[in-house]
């Protein structure tokens, strides 16, 4: 278990990095927390020709809150976003996501950009993203874009970065007032990608009654699967909704495959308990939101 | 007054050194030496055509690249069967490296040795390897049908195949039993694979000292002693030429017992043929796939019993998926047939065991060895009694127990040594008194009531076993009192964390009556102590332990007799308190045990103040006698040996409380139990700590732990992603009660206790996982997607 040969480079500048990754376009390697690269060069399951570290790299761990949301630099560090009370206060999702983020150790070097780039479909934040509509801004020698959530990940592990681009930040917009959020999941053990997965948020409306509710599941597709059950619980306050019926409608919103860890009809049903929970507990949230405002 | 005696909690010893990072492992040694590594197959059954090397040479640093035909001698040859049996007809061992077939993913077929272990790994990347596929034969149930063959040679893939039978006292055989008993049941039970996982795997690391044409080698083993003959054996070299030292070892759990591996023959062979340091640092990915597994097993059980529970007959089929070899033998089932029988009575009993092999990596001892699928074959059939009658689980077990009166209780069959399995102590229905006590067993229902008013699932389950421990043939020890009164103790048989520094010393202080921290222990290094058979098997306290006492006896009996005459005092009126020999109830009239060690060793030459009182001119030696009376042998040690005549039982019993999910069907652990006893307690806490061990163990077992192989062979979860060893999180806190019923067969009294906390999990837990949800468990691990597929009827 030791990485087959790479070149490595350490750019001081984005705009070296930025250099360095035009240069090597398709062969190189974005090295930022390394929590999922270190162990796939490790396994000789990836063999990039080229490592650009960009640990560096200066600017890129910003942490951002404003009352639009938080913007998240390439290089801050699950734990540094988990731990900002500003961020936490303009997006409360991203604490309740990230305390579920592997284990502390792993959150203290790995990044959010870096799991949103990775794209796992059973990582959390990449689903927090899709809830929200976030976005990830690309940087390249030929300039910046903003991808949206739902055109970023493309597959399993596939995001929208072309080669010879870097991540360099993501933005979580905040939900409107009366809004609350709540994440719940099931891993085999603590720590693990879950087995199933739901980032839910729930907006009310003056009369406390459901304005908009979605979920964004894990474990459940190619990519984080958003179920929009607005219709389905609305609009009714939380506690006459048809919870059934709402499990239902996020059962039939997503396509899980079976595995060593779960049965298809498992994570199915999986799916369906923790959004009901997951959505309940954003309702409540919510609901104190409204009291408080 | 010396503390640190025999039965005090007292803290390990080696804790400081091992936590802080001052451990040496195998990797923390041989910084400059040259790396192995292997290219493995990655088929599950295969024919070797060419392989291809080419590629590789052009790899800057590449030292020497060999496969089976370079392999001389007796080097060339299958690797050792360890263990031989009449009933192991079939038993087949793999080559050092593949010869023609390779018969599980992960068999080595090259080996590569570079400057480092990266180019190591990227000359292994480069060497093609031509395979014809064969057919793989998965699955035991499969295998025994015999259509594809792991061996040619080997029909039915049936390594090997034993019946035992003890009728009833009264003659009647257990067929004959169950199908006249007033009650009948049969039925069908499913353990899957786990493995040791020692977190650190295997390593091997080799110096060849031309000059003394001798080999220095490391090996992260559970037995230092064996892989020096097995060395010495393979290379035509002399034992004398061969040191064999288990530095710290992080973990064996029975798969470092095994011996020799592959690596532990292949990297001195080419260290010494390189004249080069050579060293080979298993990493995780090779653990899971070229080391070994255990516990999967197929069982078909019929049970006949009476209106009370009383089992009357038994008889117990199993297929034991031994994977593609047998190098340990048919060790596993043979404790799962003897040990099913826990600690019952059974009416009449038949067991018969297919040991059949399949095309996945072999299966070898892992902690419990065997036991935690017999515990869950009788577990469940008296779980299964009790539900068919209607009668607390409890009450059928205590019906069943061999009462403390009964003692010893031969069970009328062969043990995995060979011998008469004849239990030598207990107090089973004590134990289950105590464990009820400690889950509060009548107390449960009530709980389990009043948590469903709230929609909540409780549920309660409790399992026995009776572990054979301290198994021959023998261990020993070695005790020097050096004339800076410090005493240096060495046993054979290797340490993988168990607490040996620590347990071995409070033996040593008690016997010798010299402060604990007077005392160091040396484990494992074949320079110290050059006999020994090794730490499996739960032996090394009972071993070891009485061996060193023995020894102890013999040094304190010598001390004894040189300060007699020192004191001018009769020995029998001697006391040794502190290091000091003193004459009971005179402390003056004392001399420290320093003294007698530089007394013990009469000397021409003196180097230091103490020795000049052991020269000729001090005076103090009776010049009409010889310096040295015959028959003794100067200096102040002794050395024993300790060989039982057959094992010791402990047992124990434990209780779980779970709580399964209505919705997402997980499931946890709220309460865990655990009444134990292994004889007389050396050190409480190294008990409890390793009670705590086997049981997070055991969890594993229970609830995550199972090797995923496809139908191809392949193995799905080869890595700590995927295959789930429970982390502290998942384990319960554990509650634990002692029980000391001590051995009459040992000195010391005491049995075993490393592998006890395992054996019995998968059992508690399925019977707690049934009581909570109200259907049958016979299928273990279990998850929450299968709980929940249970629910539905799957």
């Amino acid at each position: 278990m030791k990485p087959p040969p790479f070149a490595y480079h350490g750019p001081a500048t984005l705009g070296e990095a930025l250099g360095v990754l035009a240069e090597v376009g398709p062969d190189g390697k974005v090295l930022a927390g390394g929590q999922s690269l270190i162990p796939l060069l490790n396994m000789r399951l990836a063999a990039p020709a080229h490592l650009v570290d960009i640990n560096r790299v200066a600017g890129l761990a910003a942490v951002e809150a404003g009352p639009d949301g938080v913007r998240v630099g390439a290089l801050a560090r699950h734990a540094a976003v988990e731990r900002s009370a500003a961020a936490a206060a303009a997006q409360p999702l991203l604490r309740q996501a990230l305390r579920l983020v592997a284990h502390p150790v792993i959150r203290n070097r790995g990044t959010v950009v870096g799991s949103l780039v990775h794209a796992d479909p059973a990582a959390e934040m990449p689903a927090v993203l899709a809830l929200l509509g976030g976005s990830v801004r690309l940087a390249s020698l030929r300039g910046e874009r903003e991808v949206g959530a739902a055109e970023f990940f493309t597959g399993p592990m596939e995001s929208a970065v072309r080669p010879g681009e870097l991540a360099v930040s993501s933005f979580f917009p905040a939900l409107p007032e009366r809004s609350g959020t709540a994440f719940h999941e099931v891993a085999r053990r603590h720590g693990d990608y879950a087995v199933g997965g739901v980032a839910a948020a729930v907006t009310l409306d003056d009369d406390f009654r459901i304005a908009a509710a979605k979920v964004a599941c894990v474990s459940v597709g190619p990519v984080p699967a958003v179920v929009d059950v607005t219709a389905v619980c609305g609009p009714r306050p939380a506690a006459s909704a048809d919870w059934d019926a709402v499990a239902a409608a996020v059962r039939d919103g997503v396509d899980p495959e079976g595995d060593i860890h779960a049965t298809a009809g498992y994570r199915r049903h999986l799916t369906g308990v923790l959004a009901v929970r997951a959505l309940r507990d954003a309702a409540r949230v919510a609901s104190r939101d409204g009291e408080a405002a | 007054m010396t503390t640190g005696l025999f039965g005090e909690p007292v803290r390990r010893r080696e804790d400081a050194r091992l936590v802080t990072g001052r451990g040496r492992y195998l990797d923390d040694l041989g910084a400059g030496a040259l790396a192995a590594a292997f290219v493995r197959s990655p088929h599950a059954h295969a024919r070797i055509l060419d392989v291809d090397v080419s590629a590789a040479l052009d790899v800057d640093g590449l030292v020497a690249v060999y496969t089976w035909e370079d392999l001389p001698g007796r080097l060339a040859e299958p690797l050792p069967l360890l263990i031989p049996h009449p009933a192991l007809t079939h038993g087949r061992t793999a080559y050092p490296l593949a010869r023609e077939i390779v018969r599980h993913v992960g068999e080595p077929v090259v080996m590569v040795v570079a400057r480092d272990r990266y180019l190591a790994e990227d000359a292994c990347a480069l060497i093609r390897v031509d395979y014809e596929i064969l057919k793989p034969v998965v699955g035991v149930e499969q295998a025994a049908e015999g259509v594809n063959l792991v061996h040619d040679d080997v029909p039915g893939n049936l390594g090997a195949h034993l019946v035992q039978e003890v009728p009833s006292p009264s003659g009647v055989s257990a067929r004959q039993a169950v199908d006249t008993a007033p009650h009948r049941l049969e039925f069908r039970l499913d353990i899957e694979r786990s493995a040791s996982m020692p977190l650190e795997g295997r390593g091997v690391y080799a110096r060849w000292d031309a000059d003394d044409q001798s080999l220095r080698v490391h090996s992260s083993t559970q037995t230092s002693t064996s892989v020096r003959m097995a060395i010495a054996a393979k290379l035509g070299l002399p034992p004398t030429k061969v040191e064999v030292i288990a530095p710290d070892v992080g973990g064996g759990f029975g798969v470092k017992i095994v011996h020799p591996w592959p690596e532990e023959v292949l990297v001195p062979w080419a260290a010494r043929l390189l004249n080069r340091e050579i060293k080979w640092a298993e990493d995780r990915r090779e653990h899971f796939v070229s080391s070994a597994h255990e516990r999967g097993q197929v069982q078909h059980v019929r049970a006949g019993f009476d209106d009370d529970g009383r089992l009357l007959g038994l008889e117990v089929t199993i297929l034991h998926d031994h994977g593609a070899y047998t190098p340990y033998g048919i060790i596993v089932p043979i404790i799962t047939s003897t040990q099913l029988l826990g600690p019952y009575k059974v009416g009449a009993y038949r067991v018969e065991f297919s040991s059949i092999y399949t095309n996945t990596v072999q299966v070898t001892p892992y902690r419990g060895a065997g036991r935690p699928q017999g515990v869950f074959c009788m577990e469940r059939t008296m779980d299964k009694i009790a539900a068919y009658l209607g009668k607390d689980r409890t009450e059928v077990r205590a019906a069943n127990f061999i009462q403390p009166g009964e003692f010893p209780y031969d069970q009328g069959l062969t043990f995995q040594d060979g011998r008469p399995l004849i239990y030598d102590s207990g107090d089973y229905p004590e134990s289950l008194r105590m464990l009820k006590e400690l889950i509060g067993w009548d107390d449960f229902p009530a709980a389990k009531a009043a948590a469903a008013a709230e929609g909540r699932r409780l549920g309660i389950g409790v399992g026995c076993y009776v572990e054979g421990t301290g198994v021959g043939p023998y261990e020993g020890g070695h005790v020097q009192i050096t004339s800076d009164g410090r005493v240096h103790v060495s046993t054979g048989l290797t340490s993988q964390g168990q607490g040996h520094e620590t347990v071995f010393a409070q033996i040593a202080a008690t016997e010798l009556g010299v402060p604990l921290e007077k005392v160091s222990v040396v484990t494992g290094d074949t320079r110290r102590f050059g006999y020994a058979v090794g730490t499996f098997a739960s032996r090394a306290a009972v071993m070891s332990g009485n061996a060193i006492a023995l020894a102890c006896r013999k040094v304190r009996e010598k001390a004894l007799r040189i300060a007699s005459e020192a004191l001018e005092a009769d020995p029998r009126d001697l006391e040794i308190t502190d290091g000091v020999v003193h004459v009971a109830g005179a402390p003056s009239a004392s001399i420290p045990l320093a003294t007698v060690a530089v007394l013990a060793n009469p000397l021409r030459y003196a180097f230091d103040e103490e020795s000049r009182r052991a020269t000729q001119f001090a005076g103090t030696a009776d010049p009409d006698r010889p310096p040295m009376d015959e028959g003794e042998e100067p200096g102040l040690e002794g050395r024993d040996f300790y060989s039982p005549v057959r094992s010791t039982f402990a047992s124990g019993m434990h209780a779980a409380i779970v709580e399964t999910d209505p919705d997402t069907a997980e499931i946890r652990i709220l309460r865990y139990a655990v009444v134990h006893d292994c004889g007389r307690l050396i050190n409480p806490m190294i008990v409890e700590g390793q009670i705590h061990g086997g049981v997070a163990q055991g969890v594993g077992g229970a609830l995550y732990e199972k090797m995923v192989y496809d139908e191809h062979g392949q193995l799905l979860n080869a890595s700590f992603m995927d295959f789930l060893m429970p982390y502290a999180t998942e384990i319960p806190r554990i509650e634990t009660a002692h029980l000391e019923t001590p051995s009459p067969l040992n000195p010391l009294g005491i049995k075993g206790a490393g592998e006890a906390g395992v054996i019995p999990v998968s059992a508690v837990v399925a019977a707690a996982i049934e009581d909570a949800e109200g259907l049958t468990v016979d299928r273990m691990p279990i998850s929450p997607s299968d709980l929940w597929e249970l629910r539905r009827g799957g």
